[in-house]
């Protein structure tokens, strides 16, 4: 029988058994960021430990990066102490920093790709809990604590449990004016939050087969949303072509050696998956969250659930909870709920794809008036090209605000933040209470377009309607 | 750090209710500007627990009669969200040695771990009978047993769940991985050897 590429890419990497039965599993691509990083750069100073391999560790800042102001200090003296710790640390050790000044920095899910550092048939981890993106390139990518942040940079490896693999079809075509956001959203609404716990997903199907590399990491991207560690797609042709020339990527000849190396790492015709899920593509919806976690989200011409029509005890629960919080009527249209602020970036969906998509799409078009809307896009590397391709200037002249590189309001650890109970639509990927800032703010998840159509519209609408599909 | 074997836990406890109580409900991500684990107690479920004043909420964490718990009950998909360590090391520097629910995200469960928090999974009947025990009396001792994967409290005991690692990890006291992963240095260098991106 054949094996999955999780399996393949585990038995390349595994060290040995431990003695509670869990793998040491060598990781060897590991990325840091100034958020989860610190604690353990202290943890190996307290017990005087070196970094084992600083070649295969890699660095950028990005959670706290202020996005409308870039020189330093910084006016929050705390973000200001944690760029200048994680700058030390690095440079004590040797480590590759994507810093502020190097047209590189970015969110780092972001910076891994684009540099070429995430590549098929390998392990990377890094301390958040998106990095299930890198699965998009056939990558076994796991987010992790700042312990084993700390055992990477001590060891290079961790301890792990072997995962299940559930393969998750999407097959059939989606519908214009529906993006790979919407599969995931899709995706976590059928299986739920905690659906995937214990398994590692890996997508396919036609959809995926079509689909970029950029759409490959939105949905990879939110795999734990649905409480799977990992999330991947098998890598192929268009894996490569994507690679290809990309400065940390092997270069001529060796490239060459390494698509045939990193081709045998797919999934097997007949291996095992531990559970397969199909799901038809076009029953797939422009699809928003009216709640407060991921997987409560409708099709943009449905209604907002009533706590009646939860199954359980604990699902009334859950809705009257959410439906209290967001200050909705259970049985309402979820279209035509006003908005204030309308955020465009994040690890999930602040890619060049993203942004090109959403201004094809703006020109002639205005953000309603007492809409804040801004666009953060998720790296240098995407600004500048972005805006050599005049991005920039479509999107202020719609009334956008044109920021810099980073996370932003996705988790508000920056001066990006809801104010009160605005509701925001986001291009992002929690929903949850407080999630962008505010303890009282509202937060509906959707894709790019969508959130487009809300900045424009002020109330929550579909895309399709609004730019006349 | 040498730690020491967690056969059993003992405290009494508090129940905080709810499903998919994300990492973000633990300890908002504002309170993770910092390079330090130092002081994140005083900030554990800080948006639940008082307002933009810093005034109490309505909140079982106010409530003096759970003043001295050391066991925090919930619900389904606990601390699910964000890897952040950030939020069991919260609920560790608050007086926290154990949390009883009845499942848990991935990723906080192994970083509560390896913390050496036990995180024990108890159904939703077994769950209702404890919560019914200690609020009917908030001072009962309970004990976590994680020898023989039992929670007494009062008159009853319901049996729990714990991947079972993890309860060799706890038993041992090598819950905190370093250690034994750092013995490993030699078969390191054989896979890295093998492997051609790292080589």
């Amino acid at each position: 029988m054949g094996k999955t590429l999780f399996e393949k890419v585990w038995e390349a990497h595994s060290v040995r058994e431990l003695s509670n039965g869990q793998t040491q599993l060598l990781i060897g691509t590991h990325l840091i960021h100034e958020v989860t990083s610190p604690q353990a750069f202290g943890m190996l100073r307290e017990k005087g430990l070196a970094v084992r391999y600083p070649n295969r560790t890699f660095a950028t800042v990005d959670h706290i990066v202020p996005t409308n102001e870039s020189a330093e200090p910084y006016s929050d003296g705390l973000a200001q102490a944690m760029i200048e710790e994680l700058r030390k640390n690095c440079a004590e050790n040797n480590i590759t920093f994507f810093d502020t000044n190097t047209g590189k920095q970015g969110i780092v899910h972001i910076v891994g790709p684009e540099q070429g550092i995430t590549q098929p048939g390998t392990t990377i981890a890094c301390g958040d809990s998106h990095t299930s993106t890198h699965g998009a390139f056939g990558a076994i990518a796991f987010g992790i604590g700042t312990s084993q942040v700390r055992d990477v940079l001590a060891t290079q490896t961790i301890a792990l449990n072997q995962l299940k693999v559930r393969r998750i079809n999407v097959n059939g075509q989606l519908a214009p004016g529906v993006y790979a956001k919407d599969v995931i959203l899709h995706i976590i609404r059928v299986l739920g939050t905690n659906g995937g716990t214990g398994f590692a997903y890996e997508y396919g199907g036609e959809v995926f087969d079509r689909f970029s590399m950029e759409e490959r990491m939105t949905v990879c991207n939110m795999s734990i949303e649905g409480g799977a560690r990992v999330g991947y797609v098998n890598p192929d042709d268009t894996t490569f072509d994507y690679l290809r020339d990309r400065k940390y990527c092997p270069n001529g000849d060796e490239f060459e050696s390494a698509i045939t190396r990193w081709r045998a790492f797919a999934s097997d015709s007949d291996c095992h998956y531990d559970d397969l899920v199909e799901i038809d593509a076009n029953e797939i919806q422009p699809t928003v969250t009216w709640g407060i976690n991921p997987s409560q989200g409708v099709g943009v011409n449905e209604n907002i659930p009533t706590v009646e029509s939860g199954g359980t005890q604990s699902e009334r629960a859950s809705i009257e909870e959410a439906l209290e919080h967001m200050s909705f009527e259970g049985g309402s249209p979820v279209k035509g709920k006003k908005i204030d602020v309308a955020f465009l970036g994040s690890c999930t969906n602040g890619r060049l794809s993203d942004l090109q998509e959403v201004a094809q799409f703006l020109k002639g078009k205005k953000v309603a008036e007492g809409v804040k809307a801004i666009v953060v896009p998720g790296s240098q590397v995407v600004a500048s090209i972005a805006k050599a391709q005049g991005l920039d200037e479509i999107y202020t002249e719609a009334g956008f605000e044109w920021r810099g590189a980073g996370c932003s309001m996705c988790l508000a650890m920056n001066p990006d933040k809801l104010i009160g109970d605005q509701l925001c639509a986001s291009s992002s990927n929690r929903n949850f209470k407080g999630r962008q800032g505010s303890p009282t703010g509202r937060t509906m998840l959707m894709s790019p377009l969508m959130v487009a159509a809300a900045a424009i519209t002020g109330e929550i609408s579909d895309a399709r309607e609004v730019f006349n599909f | 750090m040498k730690e020491s074997a967690i056969k059993e836990i003992k405290g009494s406890a508090i129940y905080v209710e709810g499903n998919d109580i994300d990492t973000d409900r633990i300890i908002p991500a504002r309170f993770m500007k910092c390079v330090t684990f130092d002081g994140l107690g005083d900030y554990l479920f800080y948006d639940v627990r008082y307002d933009s004043n810093r005034n109490n909420k309505e909140h079982p964490l106010n409530d003096h009669r759970y003043a001295d718990a050391s066991i925090l009950i919930s619900d389904n998909n606990f601390g699910c969200g964000s890897s952040r360590e950030h939020a069991p090391q919260s609920i560790q520097k608050a007086g926290y040695n154990a949390v009883i629910a009845g499942s848990f995200a991935e990723i906080f469960f192994g970083n509560s771990t390896n913390l050496g928090i036990v995180c024990a999974s108890v159904d939703d009947a077994g769950r209702k009978k404890i919560v019914e025990e200690i609020e009917s009396d908030p001072s009962l001792l309970m004990t976590i047993d994680v020898e023989n994967c039992l929670v007494k409290v009062g008159s009853i005991q319901v049996p729990f769940t714990i991947k079972k690692g993890a309860r060799e990890s706890l038993l041992s006291g090598r819950y905190d991985t370093l250690n034994e992963l750092l013995e490993g240095d030699s078969d390191v260098e054989e896979v890295v050897a093998n492997l051609e991106y790292i080589s």
